[in-house]
């Protein structure tokens, strides 16, 4: 008996434990974003005295996070319609059609699975610029480099493999009457995609929206490399605080501009989160 | 003879586009990591000169990229090994155990993976910091005497610790839940039986459960390999930038360094080559180690 107590101990001791280790620095940051500048020098343990808002205020007017919010925004849209688009009739096609060279297809998205962006961010920047030089010398502009919309174009193609990789075990598994029925009543190819399998689809397509968007909104390598200008992204403008707030001490600024980055995953997740870890299980790593 | 026509123009609209983006963004860039790295290419100018391996000979003898492969090496061991034995013990506790609130702690739990590193790096520079951070004060409450800060990110002999710290803190939640989708299909007349019989919970753990999900614990070794070089290089990045002093360089920073702040493309390319090669050699011996005949029940 004492020893099953002391089992139950030790469960609830390390729950606690990991628990806490999680929530106080996460917690910790909400506090500090609404603390007055003269607070960070007293212990950090103080709750804050009241709910200085003038931080988000600064921090969307002095370090620009609006217009980078903005910016990730737009980016986060339109590299998951981009994505959707190219990788939701590929996927089907690959998982219910035969044709010439789909294996070695399926083998290159496979492998594209364990290619990771951040060794090629190199060679994709250097592609770029080479582009940019060519165009600037042809036609005097420069295109691809500071260009969310390319950035996007990037980002999608990253989020190719795992993509296919997932929605194509998803259609997989969709019996093929729906299509025969659709067959004899007379829809085309395109149409039976579209208006019947798609939608069949659907709960695999959210979990792949709900993946990408996090790591799209949370990318911060791509864009600091490809947008080296002004046009910055909210994680990338959140870097640039941190590190001008070691010199400058603006810390609640820099607290603020960290919510901001985060509250909308938060807030996703929250909404969605046994939709996300039953997601990760779907997607073929159970074994 | 319409219909199949019709067909493969269908089969090829659609599969086009992906295979189009792909290799212009992903094959390319990746193959040309290997072509790159054998030449010598100073920068932004067009001068690029074909030097064979020299540049791999020069990496092999430049202490600095050799010490941030060992940090490198270092992460991907300790950060495994720590967040495998955790995420494993709460996966077990979570499904074995009937707790209250069990929904909320695995809600709580799987918050890192949705955070940026990003915003985990500047979390942890709080954490972390020197005079006013969140470990140095409460360590201050029990050496109220002659207590010096202690300096996470600015020991050059601690600083890597703390950047494992980060990592697992980030990764924990993750491999949990991974494990406890494989642990709940685990038939609960094993553990059933097993109490019958007297086996404790620990052993329990180590003959049943472990066992049983064999297969799903080594391929997350692989994820870790790949996603250690990766996050140890943006967390490097964001908290330290390898500092100081280069103690905690890691390979894909040091690669990152060469071609940005040296400009030396083709030298910061042959480190992308062996690092490519060092993760797959890595996940093949690591795969055939870990080969054990699949159990089933």
């Amino acid at each position: 008996m004492k020893k099953i107590n002391l089992y139950k101990v030790f469960v609830y001791v390390a729950l606690f434990s990991l628990f806490i280790s999680i929530i106080i620095p996460v917690a910790w940051v909400f506090m500090a974003s609404i603390k007055e500048n003269a607070e960070f020098y007293t212990s950090p343990w103080n709750l804050p005295k009241g709910f200085y808002f003038q931080n988000f205020i600064n921090a969307f007017e002095k370090a620009k996070m609006g217009e980078y919010f903005l910016n990730s925004v737009i980016l986060t849209g339109l590299s998951l319609i981009i994505l959707l688009v190219v990788s939701v009739p590929a996927a089907y096609v690959l998982a219910r059609y035969e044709f010439k060279f789909k294996k070695l297809i399926n083998i290159l998205y496979m492998a594209g699975l364990f290619i990771n962006v951040n060794y090629i961010v190199v060679p994709i920047f250097l592609m770029l610029l080479n582009w940019d030089n060519i165009l600037y010398k042809y036609l005097n502009v420069e295109f691809f480099l500071n260009n969310i919309f390319v950035l996007a174009i990037i980002y999608a193609a990253t989020g190719i493999p795992f993509t296919i990789y997932l929605l194509q075990s998803y259609f997989k598994t969709i019996s093929k009457s729906y299509e025969d029925a659709a067959c004899i009543d007379g829809c085309d190819y395109f149409q039976t995609m579209i208006k019947i399998m798609i939608p069949l689809a659907k709960p695999s397509i959210i979990t792949v929206i709900l993946f990408n968007f996090l790591a799209f909104w949370n990318e911060y390598i791509i864009a600091l490399t490809m947008l080296p200008n002004s046009n910055k992204t909210l994680p990338v403008g959140v870097v640039n605080l941190y590190q001008a707030s070691r010199g400058k001490a603006e810390y609640g600024m820099l607290y603020a501009g960290l919510v901001i980055v985060m509250l909308p995953t938060l807030i996703l997740y929250i909404l969605v989160q046994r939709k996300l870890t039953e997601g990760m299980t779907v997607g073929g790593i159970k074994d | 003879m319409r219909k199949s026509k019709q067909k493969s123009l269908f089969t090829f609209i659609c599969v086009a586009p992906s295979v189009i983006l792909f290799t212009i963004f992903m094959l390319i860039p990746t193959i040309n990591i290997f072509w790159m790295s054998l030449l010598k290419w100073g920068g932004l100018s067009a001068n690029k000169k074909f030097v064979g391996l020299s540049n791999f000979i020069k990496l092999f003898s430049d202490l600095n990229f050799i010490r941030s492969l060992q940090n490198t090496l270092f992460l991907i061991v300790i950060v495994t090994l720590v967040t495998i034995s955790f995420a494993l013990v709460f996966a077990a506790i979570l499904t074995r155990e009937k707790l209250k609130g069990q929904n909320i702690l695995r809600i709580v739990f799987y918050i890192p993976n949705i955070l940026s590193v990003v915003v985990i790096s500047a979390i942890f520079s709080a954490v972390y910091d020197p005079s006013n951070g969140l470990l140095n004060t409460i360590v201050g409450l029990f050496q109220p005497e002659n207590w010096k800060t202690i300096k996470f990110l600015g020991n050059p002999d601690i600083v890597v610790y703390s950047i494992a710290g980060a990592m697992i803190w980030q990764a924990i939640g993750y491999y949990m839940v991974m494990y406890m989708a494989s642990m709940s299909s685990i038939s609960i007349h094993l553990y059933e039986a097993a109490d019958l019989e007297g086996a404790s919970k620990i052993k329990q753990f180590f003959d049943i459960t472990l066992p049983l999900i064999w297969t799903n614990i080594r391929t997350t070794l692989t994820f870790f390999v790949i996603s250690s070089i990766n996050l140890s290089f943006l967390f490097v990045k964001v908290m330290t930038t390898g500092g100081p002093d280069g103690a905690s360089e890691t390979v894909l920073s040091y690669l990152y360094k060469q071609a940005y702040d040296n400009a030396s493309y083709g030298y910061g390319m042959a480190i992308g080559a062996v690092v490519f090669v060092v993760s797959f050699l890595l996940s093949a011996v690591i795969n055939h180690v870990t080969k054990r005949d699949v159990i089933q029940f």
